[in-house]
C-alpha cells in the first residue's frame, strides 16, 4: 500500500508545477513508469481521485506510459525485453547481464487549461 | 480555454529523496555509519540485528537503532533495549514501508551525536521499503533460506538498490530445497557483484566476515 505515498508525491510535483504555471484546472497527468518499479496502477488511480479532491487536480485523467524491463547480454551483446519472470540471455544462456531499462518512476507531464 | 502540455519530468519520490540527502547530512555530521535494514517478515533481521549489536558491543562500539513497526508493537524494540542499546520505535500507522521523513523524526529522539552506528530496521516486506532512500549509507537485505530460492525473481525491486545481501539461517540448507546457484544466479542478473554474506545469526557461522565488513566502515575505525 506505498500506492498512497506515492500518490501523494504526484499530487504535490503536480500541484507545485500547475501554480507555477499560473493553470486554472490540471486536466491529465503523464507518468513513466518502469516495469521494474511496483505500482499498482489501479490502486493510484483509486487514491488518486481522492486526494486530489478539492486542488487544482480534481478530475484530473491519470496515464500511465509503462517503460519495459530491458536487458542487455554482456557476453553476446543481445540486448532483450522481459516478458514475465526474470530470465537469462534468450540467445546465448548467460547470466552476465545488466539492466538498461526500467527503473524508472517519472511524473513526466501535465496537461493545464490557463 | 487555452491548453497548455507542460513537461516535468520529476522523479515521484523526490519529495522522500530530498529529506533522505537531509538524514544522512545529519548522519555524517554525527560521523556515524547507517544501514537500511529490509527484509520480508520472518527473515530473522532483528536476531540479526542483535547478533551485530552484541558482536560490536564488545569492540565498545556505540549503536543505536531504529526500530520500523506497522503496530504499536514493542516486541523487537523491547529485545534491542534488552541488548543494551538506545532503540526507537517508529510506529507507521499500518504504512507498509519507513520513508525519509519518519526516519528526521526518529533521528530527533536518539542520541545521534554519540553513535558511531545507526541501525535502522525497516517494516518487514520486500515490496514497498525498495522505493523508499531513508538516508542510510547503505541499505542490506536480509534474505533467508527458508523463503526459499526464487525471492529475487519474484521482487526484482528490491534487488536493484542494496549494497550488501546477507542470506540468513543457513543453518538450514541440509534440510530445504533451496538452490544457492539459482539464487545467486537471480541476483547476479539484477545486481552484478553485489556483496554476499551467507550466514547463521542462530549459530553464528559467516558473521565475523560481515562484522569485519561493517566494522571497516565505520568512521570511528577509519581515524
Amino acid at each position: 500500500m506505498h500506492e498512497l505515498s506515492v500518490t501523494e508525491s504526484v499530487l504535490d510535483i503536480a500541484c507545485k508545477h500547475a501554480d507555477k504555471a499560473k493553470a486554472k484546472q490540471v486536466t491529465d497527468i503523464y507518468l513513466v513508469i518502469g516495469r521494474l518499479s511496483s505500482i499498482v496502477d489501479d490502486s493510484v488511480k483509486f487514491y488518486w481521485d481522492i486526494i486530489s479532491k478539492d486542488t487544482i487536480c480534481e478530475g484530473s485523467k491519470l496515464h500511465f506510459k509503462r517503460i519495459p524491463a530491458k536487458l542487455v547480454c554482456t557476453q553476446c551483446n543481445h540486448e532483450y525485453i522481459l516478458e514475465d519472470d526474470l530470465m537469462p540471455c534468450p540467445n546465448c544462456g548467460s547470466a552476465k547481464v545488466r539492466v538498461i531499462s526500467g527503473d524508472e518512476f517519472n511524473l513526466d507531464s501535465i496537461q493545464i487549461e490557463r | 480555454m487555452p491548453e497548455k502540455r507542460i513537461t516535468i519530468v520529476e522523479k515521484i519520490m523526490n519529495a522522500n529523496d530530498h529529506v533522505a540527502n537531509t538524514n544522512r547530512q545529519r548522519i555524517d555530521a554525527a560521523h556515524a555509519y547507517s544501514i537500511n535494514i529490509m527484509a520480508s517478515p520472518g527473515a530473522g533481521k532483528t536476531s540479526f540485528i542483535i547478533a551485530t549489536i552484541k558482536a560490536l558491543l564488545e569492540v565498545q562500539l556505540k549503536i543505536g537503532v531504529l526500530e520500523g513497526d506497522t503496530a504499536p508493537v514493542t516486541i523487537d524494540s523491547d529485545k534491542v533495549s534488552d541488548a543494551g542499546v538506545p532503540a526507537v520505535q517508529i510506529n507507521t500507522g499500518g504504512e507498509c514501508h519507513l520513508d525519509a521523513l519518519m526516519v528526521s523524526n526518529a533521528l530527533d529522539q536518539i542520541p545521534l551525536d554519540s553513535l558511531d552506528l545507526l541501525l535502522v530496521e525497516n517494516v518487514g516486506n520486500l515490496i514497498c521499503p525498495a522505493s523508499f532512500d531513508l538516508g542510510t549509507h547503505s541499505r542490506v537485505v536480509i534474505a533467508s533460506i527458508p523463503e526459499g530460492d526464487d525471492k529475487p525473481y519474484k521482487y526484482p525491486n528490491i534487488y536493484r538498490g542494496l549494497d550488501v545481501l546477507i542470506i540468513n539461517k543457513i543453518d538450514l540448507l541440509p534440510y530445504l530445497d533451496f538452490d544457492m546457484d539459482y539464487f545467486q544466479q537471480g541476483v547476479e542478473m539484477l545486481n552484478p557483484g553485489l556483496k554476499t554474506f551467507p550466514v547463521s545469526a542462530k549459530t553464528g557461522e559467516g558473521m565475523e566476515d560481515w562484522l569485519s565488513w561493517l566494522k571497516a566502515k565505520i568512521p570511528v575505525n577509519q581515524s
